[in-house]
């Protein structure tokens, strides 16, 4: 099958296969392989990225359901050189160690904040239930989540 | 745009020091914008794409393999069997023989005649997608025949029991023991024992776990340059090449081995891996690049688990709480094979059951034993876990027994700040430590006492929710190893680390060590110290590693060695450095030696201002016009250091539990941990790995169990049923430290990597029991889930089924 796709504002058109998870694409045909997969139960989040602005796990997406659409990875955040108020929290509150599962919590970070820009921890951990990490223990990663809300509410609203 | 927040990583900039600094990351840029070398993303011409078929079956014959549908799907370039590969493939190595006696199988990548796990792998595929490749698996035809399977370890163990491998005669690979009394470091348990006046026996449960990095494993292999390069989702790229070497008979010169990006290990990435051995048997088969990669639900069942043991414990002690002898007798699960260091595991636990207490005698046998599973192995503090959480368990129950508080019974136990360097009753000698002022500190955190009285109220009060408090006091031996004591335990590597340093002529340093960080935050540490040895700006600094063409000398990172061990190597290498180009600063400036003093990254003559940088020196070394006659024009140096002694940071963990005691539930509502590691380089990096340590032993406590039906096959296969816990799952837990510096090295550095997940356990466990002891619960077993929970109320209070 023929789709177009958007991803990180870059149209590209492809054959692909139908039973072609999105995922897949991204990586195998696109080369974009910022994003990773980590299960293949769809329990890990490790593949998140954004489907016309919301999240979705790519490994649960055929690419075929993907046409049309404008997609985003961890690949697209930054503009310019200049990274996502999320990810520079990331950096700063030593919110990520191996770093595989980092640019889907990055993904669904930002979607959690875009649907309540101004969460309690217990908001964040309820919210990022759907990504596994098993090196940081979750602490600076929701310590990241609120300081990038913080950074986003004083800079007037989300990207 | 207002002013965003300061980063709360970045403190002041201090002239003085590197070292203590919380330094943001330089990992972290391409991490967090995808930019990433992940094994599984490398891409070559021609490549080709690997799938292996699996048994289905724990313990089967292989009557017939028929691949020839396979082999004409579209895309297959090739199919091997397990007859295919026999003459080539060799056997998995072992690199611990624990006893003259120990029974190692064969170990095969692919299958031959027999299969001994479910999850083994019987054929494999090469075709030109990986989706090709899967769907020739598919094709394969496997008739087997089932034979007996071996899953109970006490059965497993005994005459006459069902065998694993037939040809061995016997389940029972080795029996290893270790008694203070034999070895002269302590009396005979036995007089111990006899002469109790108070005396716990108990049997605890180590039940198996899944290492469940998040990155799945990966191997690619190109066998067409000079040398045949393997990339490898690896802890040990160094291991993996001698070994590969040695187990295919390629000469070691022509094997590269390169672990990228690596997404995370816990020790199940420590391993000479069937899926490394096959990739790179079939690319130098085929002579074209091979790539492997496996699945998630493969990553369960077919890459190596860690613990499973069962601990019998007998403790003596007096009345008034004084310990005097501990008998431990282990069986612990191998699985089916003896992988890289399987039998060593439950052996790196032997010389820690007495923990941080004045035990006079000490016995410790270890029975080794083969079952129908996949192997087990290294999986983050790797036997000391194990320790911990029997010798902190039975503490609580002897404080039980004797109506103390747990704290109390402990603190009359253990080694006294004054009374460091201790010689143990295991033999090893603990360097140095501060049990008192980590407890101090913890229980104040904590609201110790306020806690106590809480407990008391709801106690009291029969609330539904019950409070629980646990008590973790440990140490455990890292920074592994001395080598000479890895050779008494015929380990059969060393513990040595190799650094090297670059000294560039534009001012930078390339910093390469034999160290491979999965996450851990080497490049920035080591440029941490770096930076303070040399004197050269943080940002000046590469630190290089992982590839054994740029880093040939390493033992790679496992059990807490990487600062305690890999960084005092880089502060040797840094020493030998300054050492060189001080002659040579003595030259530049026509000043004596003698007069110089370094400081700040410059030689300076002493009383004047005279002075000339390390960067000047470099560029001086670079054109070699003006050097002493005989002077080297080099600067570059390197160092191999072998530690004198293991690395003993200790802490006091502190839990509160909410036992729902009408679900069973479990809400952790408080953990406090105060954790001495020495001197800190790193406090944001020491914070991050407690934290994630912490994660994985709360994990085994409450979520995590590696199940196995009756016919061997993986219940827990995939993050639906091995829970591996989420963010909703974890408390917020608060840290702190006290710095008691080690004294065998110049950093005064300890381990810290696998400190939070060896301390954690046992206080949850201890913690849960404490909520529910009143009614008479004797003793969960782990995972302390709801279900667990509440039946152990129910049965000891006799209620409904």
């Amino acid at each position: 099958m023929r789709i177009t796709v958007t991803v990180d504002g870059t149209a590209y058109t492809d054959e692909v296969e139908p039973r072609t998870l999105l995922v897949h694409y991204l990586r195998n045909q696109l080369g974009k392989v910022g994003t990773v997969i980590g299960c293949d139960t769809s329990n890990c989040g490790a593949c998140t990225v954004h489907l016309n602005g919301h999240s979705v796990k790519s490994c649960s997406v055929l690419a075929v359901q993907a046409d049309g659409a404008e997609v985003t990875t961890i690949e697209g955040l930054a503009r310019d050189g200049t990274l996502h108020p999320v990810q520079e929290a990331f950096r700063d509150n030593h919110a990520l160690q191996c770093g595989y599962c980092t640019p889907g919590m990055i993904m669904a970070t930002i979607d959690l904040l875009s649907e309540d820009p101004n969460p309690d921890e217990h908001a964040v951990r309820e919210g990022l239930e759907g990504n596994l990490c098993r090196c940081t223990g979750y602490q600076n990663i929701v310590k990241a989540a609120l300081d990038a809300a913080g950074r986003m509410q004083s800079a007037g609203g989300n990207r | 745009m207002t002013a965003t927040m300061e980063p709360r990583s970045v403190e002041p900039p201090n002239a003085e020091h590197e070292i203590g600094k919380a330094r943001v990351r330089k990992e972290d840029d391409h991490l967090i914008t995808g930019r990433t070398r992940w094994t599984d993303n490398l891409v070559l011409p021609g490549m080709l794409h690997i799938a292996l078929l699996r048994s289905p079956m724990a313990h089967a014959r292989i009557t017939s393999i028929d691949v020839e549908s396979a082999r004409t799907m579209p895309g297959v370039v090739a199919v091997y069997t397990g007859a295919d590969v026999s003459p080539d493939q060799g056997s998995l190595p072992n690199a611990w023989q624990i006893t003259e006696d120990m029974k190692t199988p064969a170990a095969p990548s692919l299958a031959v005649d027999t299969v001994q796990f479910a999850g083994e792998a019987v054929a494999l595929v090469v075709a030109r997608s990986k989706a090709e490749a899967e769907d020739a698996v598919e094709a394969i035809d496997v008739d087997y025949e089932d034979l007996p399977v071996v899953l109970d370890l006490a059965a497993a163990a005994q005459d006459g029991a069902d065998l694993v491998h037939p040809d061995l005669g016997t389940n029972v690979s080795a029996v290893w023991k270790y008694d203070s009394a034999e070895a002269g470091t302590g009396g005979d348990v036995e007089d111990a024992i006899r002469d109790a006046e108070v005396l716990i026996e108990r049997t605890f449960r180590q039940q198996r776990l899944i290492p469940a990095f998040m990155e799945p494993r990966s191997v690619v292999v190109d066998p067409t340059g000079m040398q045949t390069t393997m990339w490898s989702a690896t802890q040990v790229p160094h291991i993996l090449k001698i070994m590969l070497s040695m187990t295919l008979g390629i000469p070691e010169h022509k094997l590269r081995v390169i672990a990228p990006d690596v997404g995370g290990g816990f020790g199940g990435k420590l391993q000479v891996a069937p899926e490394e051995l096959l990739t790179l048997l079939v690319a130098q088969k085929l002579g074209k690049p091979m790539k492997y990669t496996e699945t998630r639900s493969e990553s369960m069942t077919a890459a190596h688990h860690g613990r499973d043991q069962i601990q019998k414990l007998t403790l003596s002690a007096r009345r008034d709480g004084t310990v005097t002898g501990l008998k431990v007798e282990l069986l612990a699960d191998m699985g089916a094979y003896l992988r890289l260091v399987t039998s060593g595991v439950p052996i790196l636990g032997a010389f820690m059951f007495n923990g941080i207490y004045k035990f006079s005698a000490y016995h410790f046998s270890c029975t080794n034993v083969f079952t129908n599973k996949v192997p087990t192995d290294a999986f983050r503090g790797a036997g000391r876990p194990e320790a911990t959480f029997a010798i902190e368990r039975i503490m609580d129950e002897l404080a039980t027994e004797l109506s103390m508080d747990p704290l109390e019974l402990r603190e009359k136990n253990w080694i006294k700040h004054e009374e460091f360097p201790f010689d143990t009753v295991c033999g090893l000698t603990y360097d140095s430590g501060n049990y008192e002022a980590a407890t101090a500190k913890a229980k104040e955190l904590f609201d110790y006492d306020g806690l106590r009285r809480e407990q008391a109220e709801r106690r009291q009060r029969g609330d539904t929710v019950q409070l629980g408090i646990g008590v973790s006091t440990f140490t455990e031996m890292c920074g592994l190893a001395p080598s000479r004591v890895l050779g008494s335990l015929n380990y059969g590597a060393g513990g040595w680390e190799h650094a090297a340093i670059r000294m560039l002529p534009t001012g930078k340093v390339e910093v390469i060590t034999g160290a491979s960080a999965h996450g851990q935050g080497h490049e920035t540490a080591f440029s941490q110290i770096v930076s303070d040895q040399l004197g050269v700006p943080f940002e000046d600094i590469e630190v290089l590693h992982g590839d054994t063409q740029s880093s040939p000398r390493g033992l790679d990172t496992y059990g807490s060695r990487s600062l305690a061990v890999g960084g005092i190597a880089v502060v040797k290498a840094a020493e030998r450095v300054i050492a060189k180009a001080r002659p040579l600063a003595a030259h530049l400036m026509e000043a004596a030696e003698d007069d110089l003093e370094f400081t700040d990254g410059k030689f300076q003559v002493k009383g004047t201002e005279k002075a000339v940088g390390l960067s000047d020196v470099a560029l001086a070394v670079f054109a070699a016009h003006n050097l002493p006659d005989g002077a080297e024009p080099n600067l570059d140096s390197d160092a191999t250091y072998d530690p004198d002694n293991f690395s003993f940071p200790h802490g006091t963990h502190l839990c509160a539990a909410e036992v729902d005691t009408e679900t069973g539930y479990v809400t952790l509502r408080k953990y406090v941990c105060v954790d001495d590691i020495g001197s800190v380089v790193n406090p944001l990096i020491v914070e991050g790995q407690v934290h994630g340590g912490l994660a994985q032993g709360i994990a085994q406590a409450l979520y995590e169990d590696a199940i196995y039906d009756e016919s061997g096959t993986l219940l827990s296969g995939s993050f639906a049923e091995y829970l591996v816990p989420g963010s909703p799952d974890l408390p917020n837990f608060v840290t702190d430290r006290t710095e008691t510096p080690a004294t065998g090295n110049p950093l005064g550095v300890k381990g810290v990597g696998e400190a939070g997940t060896i301390a954690s356990t046992p206080a949850v466990v201890n913690s849960v029991l404490d909520a529910v002891r009143q009614f008479g619960v004797k003793d969960i077993e782990m995972p302390c889930s709801p279900m667990r929970v509440w039946k152990a109320i129910q049965s000891a209070t006799g209620g409904a089924q």
